[in-house]
This record gives C-alpha cells, sequence and structure tokens, in this order.
C-alpha cells in the first residue's frame, strides 16, 4: 500500500482518491472468466491434437480455477500491494472451499436420479422380494418395514423426549437437569451401529441368541432419536415468551395445565417440524436394522416376528448380494436408495415449511 | 418463573394431583434417558465378558486384543485423515455463509450444505463405492506416479480405487455438515464490535477475520472437529461398502490391502457370526462405544465451558 501511495500522481485531479491504487470491480470477474477461457481453449487444443479422448471440461475448469487463483493474487499484490492480495486470495479460497463442497451433493443426486429412475416403477412399489432372483421384484415388503420400524421408534421417542424437554425447560433445576443435558449431548454421538448392538443385547436376555425382530429395530432406532427431539423440543419451548406462562399463572391456571394449554400449542409448529427432522435422521440408519432387525425377502407386518425388512437394509443388501444377474441388484439398489432420499428430502421440506408457516410471531 | 413476592407470607399452592402426576412424568421421562444410556454400557459390557475372557483359540486371530488392536487402528486412522481434509474445507464453508456470502442469502446456502447431512449413509457408501471410486482411481495413479517416493503413497495402486482414502474421502463429505454447522454458528456469535473495530482501523476482509472472528471461535472450532470425529469414528456404511477389509495395520493410501473400522468389520461380520463371534463383534462395539464417549464428552465440555463466558446468550 504505501507504494502505491507514494507513487500516485498527486496532481492531475480527476483520478477518484478512494478507489486508485484498487483494481475495478470487474477485474476479478473477467479474470476468472479468462482464465476459464484460456484453459478451456488449451483442452480444446489437447483435444483436436489427440492427447485425451474426449473434451475434459472438469479439468479445464479446475485448472482455470488454479489459474485465476494465482493470477489475482499475483496482479493485486502488484495494484494493490501483498494486504490486499493475500484479502483476495482467501476470498477465492472460501468461495472455492464451498463450491468444492457442492460438488458431491450435486454427483450424489445426480447419480441417485439418474441411476434410480430404472427400476423406479409401479413393480417396485408393489411387489416383494419374495422367490425373486434376477430382474423385477421391488421392495414393497422393505418400505412397509421402514415404516413400522420407523413408526414404532417414533412412538417410543416423542412421549419420552418431549417430556424430557418439557422438564428441562419447566421444572429442571440443579444436578439432574444438568446431567441429563450433558447426557442427552454424549448420546447424540453414539455411532448408530452400538445403538444397534445395544438393542441386541437387551432382546438376547428375552429371546435368545440370534434373535431379530422389528422391535428391536424401533428400540435402537428410539435411542438414536430420543436425543434429536430432547435437542429440538427444548430449544423450541424456550422460544415460547414467559409472559404468556405468568398471564396463565396469574389467572390461577395450575402448573401442568399452563403447559399443556398454553405453552405447547404455542410451540407445537416448532415441536413437529423437530420430530420430522429426528424421523428424517434415523429413517436412513441402516447399522443398527442390519443387526437387529435382519433382512427377508418377504413380507413382514408383525413387529414381533422375526426378520423385517427395511429400505435402508435392502439398498445395501442389493448391493451387497449381488446375485446372478448384477445390474438388476445394482438398479434395485439405485432405486432404493433414490426412494430413501426422496422421503428424507419431502420430510425436510415439509418440516422446513411448518416451521415457516406456523412459527409462533416473536414481535422481534 | 413465578415466585411469591417475597415479603408477603408465602402462599402455598394448592397440591393437585395434576400437577404431581405430570411433573412426576417428566422427571421419570428425563430418567429414562439416562437408564438407557447406562443400559447400553451395562448390556455391552454383559456382553463382551464372554469374549474378553475367552480362551485365545477361540477368537480368531489368537486373543481378543490382537484382533481388535488393527481394527481400532483403522477407525481412528480413517477418521483422522477425513477430518484432515473436512476440518479446513468446514472452516472456508463457514466463513463463507457467515462472512463473505451475501446476507440475503446466506440463509438458503446453509440449507444446501445441511441438506448434506440428510443423505443416509448407505446411500453415501453406494455413491462412494460405484461412482467416487472409479473417479479416483486415475488420479490415485498419478498420484502414485509422481508422488510415489511419498511413503503414504507406496505399493501397488489398487485397481478399483476402493482405499482406505477413497473412504476418508466420503466420509469427510459425511462430518462435513456437522463441523460446519457448528462453526457457523460460532462464527456468527463474534461479537460485532470487534469486527467492526477491526475493519475501522483500516483491516482488509481476511484481516479482521485473522484477529476477530477466528480467535474467538478457536474453542468452537475445536470441539466442532472433535464432535465431527465422533460421527466419523462410528461411521458404519460408508466404510463397509467402500473398503474391500482385511484386517491389517497398513499406513499406506492406494493399496488394494486397507485397515478396515470396527463399526464396518461389525456390520460385515455380524449376519454370519454366531456363539462367541457374536460376544467378540460386541465386545469391539463397545470399544467402539468408550472411545466415541470420550470423544464426544470432551468435545461438549469444551463446548459448554466455552458457552459461561461467551457472553453470546
Amino acid at each position: 500500500m504505501a507504494t502505491t501511495t507514494a507513487t500516485r500522481p498527486a496532481s492531475t485531479g480527476i483520478e477518484n482518491s478512494l478507489s486508485t491504487g484498487r483494481l475495478p470491480k470487474w477485474a476479478p470477474y473477467a479474470l476468472l472468466f479468462g482464465s476459464w477461457a484460456v484453459l478451456g481453449i488449451v483442452f480444446l487444443f489437447m483435444q483436436l491434437g489427440g492427447m485425451t479422448e474426449q473434451y475434459n471440461i472438469s479439468g479445464a475448469i479446475f485448472l482455470g480455477t488454479v489459474l485465476y487463483i494465482v493470477l489475482i493474487a499475483a496482479i493485486s499484490g502488484l495494484v494493490e500491494g501483498r494486504r490486499q492480495a493475500t484479502d483476495r486470495f482467501v476470498t477465492s479460497l472460501v468461495v472455492g472451499a464451498f463450491i468444492l463442497a457442492l460438488l458431491p451433493l450435486i454427483s450424489l443426486l445426480f447419480t441417485a436420479v439418474s441411476n434410480g429412475a430404472a427400476r423406479f416403477d409401479l413393480e417396485f412399489f408393489t411387489y416383494s422380494m419374495r422367490n425373486v432372483v434376477g430382474e423385477g421384484g421391488g421392495a414393497v415388503h422393505a418400505i412397509v418395514g421402514t415404516l413400522l420400524v420407523t413408526g414404532a421408534a417414533t412412538l417410543i421417542s416423542v412421549p419420552i423426549g418431549l417430556l424430557t424437554a418439557i422438564y428441562l425447560v419447566e421444572y429442571g433445576r440443579g444436578h439432574l437437569a444438568r446431567g441429563i443435558t450433558f447426557f442427552v449431548d454424549v448420546m447424540t454421538g453414539i455411532p448408530s451401529i452400538v445403538a444397534g448392538l445395544f438393542a441386541y443385547a437387551l432382546f438376547v436376555i428375552f429371546f435368545g441368541e440370534g434373535v431379530r425382530m422389528g422391535i428391536g429395530g424401533a428400540v435402537a432406532l428410539s435411542v438414536l432419536m430420543i436425543p434429536v427431539v430432547v435437542r429440538s423440543s427444548e430449544e423450541i419451548l424456550k422460544l415460547v415468551p414467559n409472559e404468556l406462562r405468568e398471564a396463565a399463572f396469574a389467572l390461577g391456571v395450575p402448573k401442568w395445565l399452563t403447559i399443556l394449554k398454553v405453552v405447547l400449542p404455542t410451540s407445537i409448529a416448532g415441536i413437529t417440524t423437530g420430530v420430522m427432522i429426528a424421523i428424517s435422521r434415523v429413517i436412513g440408519e441402516t447399522a443398527p436394522l442390519l443387526i437387529i432387525a435382519g433382512f427377508t425377502p418377504n413380507m413382514n407386518y408383525d413387529l414381533g416376528d422375526g426378520r423385517m425388512m427395511t429400505l435402508p437394509v435392502f439398498t445395501y443388501f442389493s448391493y451387497a448380494n449381488q446375485g446372478s444377474d448384477p445390474a438388476a441388484y445394482i438398479d434395485r439398489a439405485w432405486a432404493g436408495a433414490l426412494t430413501l432420499i426422496l422421503i428424507v428430502m419431502i420430510l425436510n421440506l415439509i418440516a422446513r415449511f411448518i416451521a415457516k408457516a406456523f412459527a409462533p410471531k416473536l414481535g422481534r | 418463573m413465578t415466585t411469591a413476592p417475597a415479603k408477603a407470607p408465602r402462599i402455598q399452592a394448592p397440591k393437585r394431583p395434576g400437577d404431581r402426576i405430570f411433573s412426576t412424568s417428566t422427571v421419570v421421562a428425563g430418567s429414562i434417558i439416562l437408564a438407557t444410556l447406562a443400559a447400553v454400557a451395562i448390556f455391552l459390557v454383559a456382553q463382551s465378558i464372554p469374549a474378553f475372557t475367552a480362551p485365545g483359540e477361540e477368537v480368531p486371530t489368537g486373543s481378543f486384543w490382537s484382533y481388535v488392536g488393527p481394527l481400532a487402528f483403522g477407525t481412528v486412522w480413517a477418521a483422522a485423515l477425513a477430518l484432515l481434509m473436512a476440518v479446513p474445507l468446514a472452516i472456508g464453508i463457514a466463513l463463507f455463509i457467515s462472512h463473505y456470502a451475501p446476507r440475503r442469502i446466506a440463509q438458503g446456502l446453509g440449507y444446501v450444505i445441511d441438506l448434506l447431512a440428510a443423505v443416509p449413509s448407505v446411500v453415501f457408501g453406494l455413491w462412494g463405492a460405484t461412482v467416487l471410486a472409479p473417479m479416483v482411481q486415475p488420479f490415485y495413479l498419478w498420484l502414485q506416479e509422481t508422488f510415489g517416493w511419498f511413503p503414504l503413497f507406496y505399493g501397488q495402486v489398487s485397481g478399483t480405487g476402493r482405499t482406505v482414502f477413497t473412504v476418508a474421502i466420503v466420509l469427510a463429505v459425511m462430518v462435513l455438515p456437522i463441523i460446519t454447522a457448528l462453526c457457523r454458528e460460532v462464527f456468527l456469535q463474534t461479537p460485532v464490535l470487534h469486527e467492526e473495530a477491526a475493519l475501522a482501523l483500516g483491516a482488509t476482509r481476511w484481516e479482521m477475520i485473522k484477529t476477530a472472528v477466528l480467535p474467538f471461535g478457536r474453542p468452537g472450532i475445536i470441539s466442532a472437529s472433535m464432535l465431527g470425529l465422533g460421527r466419523a469414528l462410528g461411521e458404519t456404511m460408508a466404510v463397509a461398502m467402500v473398503l474391500s477389509p482385511s484386517v491389517v495395520v497398513s499406513f499406506f493410501l492406494l493399496t488394494s490391502t486397507n485397515p478396515t473400522t470396527i463399526a464396518a468389520n461389525i456390520a460385515l461380520q455380524y449376519p454370519e457370526a454366531h456363539g462367541l463371534g457374536v460376544n467378540v463383534l460386541i465386545a469391539t462395539g463397545l470399544i467402539l462405544f468408550v472411545i466415541t464417549l470420550a470423544v464426544n464428552s470432551l468435545a461438549r465440555f469444551v463446548i459448554n465451558r466455552r458457552k459461561a463466558f461467551s457472553g453470546a446468550n
């Protein structure tokens, strides 16, 4: 900066002193597209010269971006000084990091849609895998299993989670509350497979070795789901204005009725959102269900009776045990993956919508 | 919330049965959570005891500890590699969302990153095995040709690309959202006055971040990384599906003999296990549980200590 200040012509009188020694606003963009164009042409020549088989567009964009980062740092260093150059360098790195993180997401969604579409048909949603070898078959048994197991897990988790959140916000003081808060946080980090092993270790006491049943999967998923429900409900209950509670108390309403009739109705939208996010978190869990719910090609409506297929396990199983016609199994795996992604995305979208549409107006 | 005025004679609220039932049930629910966590530990220990005390010849590799050793190594190794890639990227993304992106679209960009967290792990596994591994294999070849002298890249490059390095990339993508989300929260809590003071003294945006945001957020970054580490340690399906596993201790990133992780080993061996084999697998699960519990507790401890004096809430 010091050098630019020194060399600035002092007496021309036409330059804006605020913008001298700075690159014009369009310079970074021009440089970026310029670098892309240069590398694009280089790669075009490489392709025409027969060095590469097909036009390497990702390589061109990647190397073009690298060239841009080098150029912007160098030019900015010459014109604006070292500090501005560092700033521009970091800016392009930070933006680059964000775009880099988007690449796997885009690639994943694109592959899931393009590979999953092959078997995303009526048969997939109406047939089970009973007596199916090779092509055909479907995942209806897995979808039913997923709905049953996740539904049971929700029935276990929501009352426990919600009551705990109420305890933490409305009643909890002292050691117990602090302990619960800490251990709920710790519980969010339990590896999913450990939850599955826990459910197995619990059920093996009652049913003997090699136990596999759907309700065990529900217990395992609850271990993973409860902390999520507690955390989100707690956050939402804390948002309920204290004035509402005080107004109810002033009218002589008992505390439990205040919670049931004032606090919960105010926060019900947020709680629903939290529950749906929690469901979407556990509905894709594979490892615990692989352990305790097992896999089967057959339909099973009974949570308490033997093996039960679920959609994530179906996806894994189709991929891991490819039969005589691998393509058919891979196609089914991708169709299962696509169904899972759709379920999770839809749950998330509905949750966000509810959160937005019914959020309590806090007047802030 | 509501306390009787201090001076007036204390009015005792009537003891209503509804109040008692309700408050008791909330306490019970809270206690169930503590009991569950304790039960997880107790049942795992109970089922593991046969494996710890088993005579050597019944465990595949002699003694239990020589069986779990390479697995524990693989778990920590893959998670550490993943973290090495994920943390700088996550800090960059968090900075982009909190300080670089236009205010209006920042929240939307945050949702986009959160979408990554919503993708089920089995889908990541499928993607890693069928899309990513073939895609990075030529890159591994190039890496080995160019930097073959570097110890980590020794050895014959795997023909499928399904190596521990690929696993680490997939794990990095999977832990990215949680690290990003926490870092973002911390960066947004930076006192605005500090930032404005830095800018007013003529700092560029990067200098402002370096002097105001990063020092403030350092404990947050550390604990976010540790939570990400906990997530990466316990991740099962992605590893099980991507890796062609073997129980070895190996630091080479690109060869076809790769150390597998505890969680993936359980998922792969469990369906066929019986008798003592089940107990051995549950015992390895217990080891995993202890490792992740320690990492997570430490991370939460750092976060909670931070909360107390940050003045942000």
